[in-house]
């Protein structure tokens, strides 16, 4: 039997994960030779190149929003693993405590000032500053550290009463002097040529600066220094240079017969504002035979507008009225990413940086396949 | 209720039968030139990741696992996970000339991870896997330029 080329339509339901009442069905990608006799699913760049798109949604330093279309999930998800577990960021790894009567313990002042995300100049983050690795000879730690692996920082601050605060006043703010400890309190200490890469707006300094650190009352006191150095997500999460990196992928919905008048209304209410809107059935569609909109001109029928903006609660599959009418579904190969930035890379770099380093991992093992062979 | 059978059998099993053939490849022992490139691995663990180009790190980290034939072969790698592993079985698959690629990590705690290939007559499966790492550098480069361009495209929309 000679082969038939797939059709549009059957290329089409191929990238279609379905979703029921309460099953899931089509979960795996099947694009691989030999799977379907007679086509050709082998890797081809120049296929992949035609294929594959991208659209953006939102592109602000803190959030951005992009869809990747024709992409397999290993690939996909491979990117959004590297955004939050591999790209570097410079955060506190090491406090050094002079003093703290504070009521907040050493430790756990030391790992909230680990968690405050810190921003500073582009270059001198990405480009100059280097890994620092802790020396094999334990009494070499104090060499081990420079200005292009270290970054300085300081808190100080003593807790007094405010002479000025007006009598009976009860806001411990106004009370006393520096009863809050904000992460803006915290001073970078430039060193070498830090001053070069960090110094005006490039300077080191927390992302929000209105973090609470700790709470004072008079005559407490913190004195610390602190030490930054560049991390990896897999290390710990405060080196990840992300609050979330996630996606999801793009919902169908297909309404294969009318959905009509009060029941379009009711439709429409079983999902999110905008994914499904009301039109009126016109004069062409009413006379069209076996369309299902005979004699209903006029009416209102439920047709999808936007169903990105839909979360797949499925509660329209719940209800009788719209059995057999409605199919459910997801787009397998389109992945809407979601980036959110903790500050210190812009949240479209991180994606950049990410691909990037997948290519540079693949590059430095096909480097170590042909040192294995010979 | 297979599982409160095995339960049973275990421990007349445990004394016996663990055989180092049956046991994971990774818990196989390792020849003395494989325990120096454990060594340097723990090395690399106490500090980060490797530098981006002043330290070249010569760690071995791709070894072919014993008992591989040129057309099936069983390779690990160490420091790698779930992030190349499955995007290299991905491309591995789209080989044509690939029968069966599949990866694992044998054991969590490990930062080990197994790539098994096999091949039809005429390429190997070394030859294969040098193939999907280069098809995924390629993938990467269009990646690459599509969201540059896309963003591009973006910012001028809603600036205008």
């Amino acid at each position: 039997m000679p082969h038939k080329p797939p059709t549009a339509e059957e290329l089409e339901r191929r990238k279609i994960v379905g979703i029921n009442e309460e099953t899931i069905t089509d979960v795996s990608s099947t694009d691989y030779p030999g799977h379907y006799p007679g086509e050709d699913h082998s890797w081809d760049i120049e296929a992949f190149r035609r294929g594959f798109r991208i659209e953006f949604h939102k592109n602000d330093p803190f959030e951005a929003s992009f869809s990747l279309i024709g992409i397999d999930a290993s690939i996909a998800n491979a990117f959004r693993r590297i955004m939050i577990a591999d790209i570097p960021t410079l955060a506190i790894e090491t406090v050094f405590i002079n003093n703290n009567t504070s009521v907040i313990q050493d430790e756990v002042l030391s790992h909230r000032l680990g968690l405050i995300p810190f921003k500073g100049g582009h270059k001198g983050l990405h480009k100059f500053l280097k890994w620092w690795r802790r020396p094999s000879d334990e009494s070499q730690v104090n060499n081990s550290y420079y200005d292009y692996n270290t970054v300085s920082l300081r808190l100080e601050v003593k807790c007094e009463h405010n002479e000025k605060a007006a009598p009976g006043e009860t806001d411990p703010t106004k009370l006393y002097k520096h009863a809050h400890v904000y992460a803006r309190d915290i001073e970078f200490c430039p060193v070498g040529r830090q001053s070069k890469y960090f110094s005006g707006d490039d300077a080191i300094a927390p992302v929000n600066p209105d973090i609470l650190i700790a709470k004072l009352r008079p005559g407490q006191e913190i004195s610390l220094s602190m030490h930054m150095h560049k991390g990896v997500g897999s290390d710990h999460a405060k080196f990840s240079p992300v609050a979330t990196a996630s996606y999801r992928l793009m919902p169908v919905i297909k309404i294969e017969r009318p959905i009509l008048g009060a029941d379009a209304e009711k439709f429409a209410r079983c999902f999110p504002r905008g994914v499904i809107a009301l039109e009126k059935v016109t004069k062409k569609e009413a006379a069209q035979k076996g369309s299902g909109y005979e004699g209903h001109e006029g009416e209102f029928k439920a047709v999808v507008a936007d169903p990105m903006r839909d979360t797949v609660s499925r509660e329209c599959l719940r209800h009788e009225e719209f059995r057999g009418k409605v199919k459910l579904g997801r787009r397998r190969d389109h992945f809407i990413y979601l980036v959110e930035s903790t500050g210190q890379w812009e949240s479209d770099a991180i994606f950049l940086e990410a691909v990037a380093h997948l290519k540079k991992r693949a590059q430095d093992l096909e480097k170590q396949v042909i040192n294995m062979v010979r | 209720m297979p599982r409160a059978k095995a339960k049973k059998e275990e421990p007349v099993e445990a004394g016996s039968d663990v055989d180092m053939e049956e046991a994971p490849t990774s818990h196989q022992p390792e020849n003395t030139d494989d325990m120096s490139v454990d060594q340097d691995d723990n090395d690399e663990e106490e500090g980060f990741e490797e530098d981006e180009e002043d330290e070249e790190d010569d760690v071995q980290r791709v070894r072919l696992l014993p008992g591989s034939t040129p057309t099936a072969a069983s390779f690990e790698f160490l420091n790698e996970g779930h992030t190349l592993g499955n995007a290299l079985r991905y491309i591995i698959m789209k080989n044509p000339d690939v029968e069966f690629c599949a990866y694992a990590i044998p054991h969590p705690s490990e930062a080990k991870m197994n790539v098994r290939i096999q091949t039809f007559e005429g390429t190997t499966a070394i030859q294969a896997l040098q193939k999907g790492l280069q098809d995924l550098q390629e993938l990467c480069d269009i990646v690459t330029d599509k969201f540059i361009d896309a963003r591009e495209r973006y910012a001028a929309t809603t600036s205008s």
